[in-house]
């Protein structure tokens, strides 16, 4: 079931909650501060919200500046525009420099929709995962958000959130604890375990439970934090169920699948199948029209675990 | 009894030495744009900007970055002549495990304020420290170097825009106007003149001086001093390579080779 607030709803709440007791943090944005839901955090802290305009790489530096005085800053665009159009002002200003910036990378993957291909961000994870000391965070709901962000702002060094703004399908329910670094075990299962990330979390959900009314049992796990990575899970679950099947909303090249692939090959090699956006770019349309044309789909989870299934054989 | 300007001419002059030493006993390394700003980086240390070096994260004091950030070599000069680190420290440029890099490291080098080198992207951080101080209601200034060439980053121009719309007076950008870049002379490959006129039209207060002269970089801080609602940039008229006839003038000295007599005959023209 969706969720009742869109994200960036919980977002900008989170955020000025946060910025009610931490003066160090401050909002740069790159026109599109309405679109961020972060019109009320600028109106109750005006001398804290800045709008460079339409220039993501000054956001970028302003914000390093600012972090060198203490500030935490967040700064934001989609995220095609606030990881590659200023990818070398993360890499040297903010990442080499060790200062503490959070960059929000908002729209991510089909979530771009109607902005279609030149909006559409399947490479944002495998850009930054490469970035030395850049923590990647991506939530699945609200309720998670809400969660990580207090426990984000409190950690060293700059972190990318990957941050879908609509809506939400409900995953976690209230109470829920982050544990940064630590994967959530959603579902326990010895036959095959599917990883998961952002709104693909919901789909494996759904093809665990497809697959359950056939007697295959599927362990889901949501990465989070897919840098860095919880090792320890994805290897206890490859031991576990011998069988891995990742999804993510992006590249296959480069994010959660790659990153899992990379964990498997040095720890604990068993079969992988990886669902994800197979080396191409993005295209206009709904999202679930997206999902499908890109493969994502509980369908297309629970086929690739029916596959992996057999390759463990 | 020597006056204001003549101590600053001898410490100018010892600075050159040192960056020629440092650069020599390398054998290699960015002579020209090291001396090009020698007499602003000594008048920015000795006499303009409220710094402690005994207490280098002072949270009050200026700050300064190096956009330029392969000019490095003069900015060490500068803190270690001023106390920040030893000078003993100078030999080490460049070699492996080094605290001076290159390019300026924040995290390496005890009084950098900022990491550069990556070009054009200085003036951006140089704004964030200028909003934090107004936003802290801190009187410190941000001061900040760029070279001509540097300018045909497009996020120089961003900042630039930035900067004025914020009415940032605690602000001052200092360019190194020497008119050579590392592939020949700027005018030729992509002008970025008139800049007194470009930077006025984006804003900023502005004033062209003598790069070398002290009496004018005195003349153009007071007017930087006195500037209020906009930033200031001064445009210094300068010589890439100032001071040694192997680097003076040349467009071959961004990043030049130094061999021992060349270092050696070089020191014997800073004496």
């Amino acid at each position: 079931m969706k969720e009742q607030q869109e994200m960036r709803a919980v977002y900008c709440a989170t955020m000025m909650e946060m910025a009610e007791k931490d003066n160090r943090i401050v909002s740069v944005q790159a026109d599109l501060m309405g679109g961020h839901g972060m019109k009320p955090f600028a109106e109750r802290f005006p001398e804290r919200s800045f709008n460079v305009g339409v220039a993501e790489a000054n956001m970028a530096c302003i914000a390093a500046g600012l972090a060198t005085t203490g500030k935490i800053p967040f700064i934001h665009s989609f995220a095609t525009f606030s990881t590659r159009r200023c990818f070398d002002q993360i890499a040297v200003s903010i990442c080499y420099a060790k200062l503490k910036v959070c960059i929000i990378g908002s729209d991510p993957g089909v979530g771009a929709e109607l902005n279609g291909g030149t909006h559409m961000a399947l490479e944002d994870v495998a850009i930054m995962r490469v970035l030395p000391g850049m923590t990647i965070f991506e939530p699945v709901d609200s309720v998670q958000l809400k969660a990580a962000l207090p426990v984000l702002v409190a950690q060293e060094g700059p972190v990318y959130i990957r941050l879908y703004r609509k809506a939400a399908e409900s995953v976690f329910q209230r109470g829920y604890q982050f544990r940064p670094g630590k994967a959530d075990i959603l579902k326990d299962g010895e036959d095959v375990a599917i990883i998961a990330s952002g709104l693909c979390v919901h789909e494996a959900l759904m093809a665990a439970e497809k697959l359950e009314r056939d007697g295959i049992k599927a362990s889901v796990l949501n990465i989070h934090t897919v840098k860095p990575i919880d090792t320890d899970a994805i290897i206890r679950a490859a031991r576990e169920t011998g069988t891995i099947v990742t999804v993510e909303n992006h590249s296959i090249i480069g994010g959660l699948g790659s990153a899992v692939a990379e964990t498997l090959a040095e720890g604990c090699p068993v079969p992988l199948m990886r669902v994800g956006v197979r080396d191409r770019f993005g295209e206009v349309g709904k999202q679930d029209y997206l999902m499908r044309a890109f493969g994502i789909t509980a369908a297309d989870i629970e086929a690739a675990a029916r596959k992996a299934l057999r390759d463990k054989c | 009894m020597k006056d204001s300007y003549e101590e600053l001419t001898d410490l100018a002059l010892e600075a050159r030495r040192e960056v020629v030493r440092m650069i020599g006993g390398l054998g290699v390394g960015h002579v020209g744009g090291c001396l090009s700003i020698v007499e602003a980086m000594i008048y920015l240390y000795y006499r303009e900007m409220n710094i402690k070096p005994e207490q280098p994260d002072w949270p009050d004091r200026d700050r300064f970055i190096m956009s330029k950030g392969h000019a490095g070599p003069i900015l060490y000069t500068m803190l270690g002549l001023r106390g920040y680190f030893s000078k003993d420290l100078f030999a080490t440029l460049n070699r492996p495990g080094t605290h001076l890099p290159s390019h300026c490291d924040m995290r390496l080098t005890i009084g950098v304020d900022m990491t550069a080198g990556s070009l054009g992207q200085g003036l951006s951080c140089a704004i964030g420290m200028a909003l934090a101080a107004r936003m802290d209601k801190k009187d410190y200034r941000v001061f900040c170097v760029v070279g001509d060439g540097e300018q045909q980053e497009g996020q120089v121009w961003e900042a630039a825009m930035y900067a004025a719309s914020q009415k940032l007076d605690n602000l001052v950008l200092l360019i190194d106007d020497n008119g050579m870049q590392i592939d020949g002379v700027t005018d030729d490959i992509n002008s970025v003149r008139p800049l007194e006129k470009r930077w006025g039209a984006f804003g900023w207060a502005t004033i062209a001086i003598n790069g070398h002269n002290f009496r004018e970089i005195e003349r153009a801080f007071d007017f930087a001093g006195k500037t209020t609602g906009k930033p200031t940039a001064i445009v210094m008229n300068t010589i890439k390579g100032k001071g040694i006839s192997i680097a003076e003038n040349k467009c071959s000295s961004h990043n030049m080779p130094l061999t021992a007599e060349q270092t050696a005959e070089a020191l014997r023209e800073l004496q």
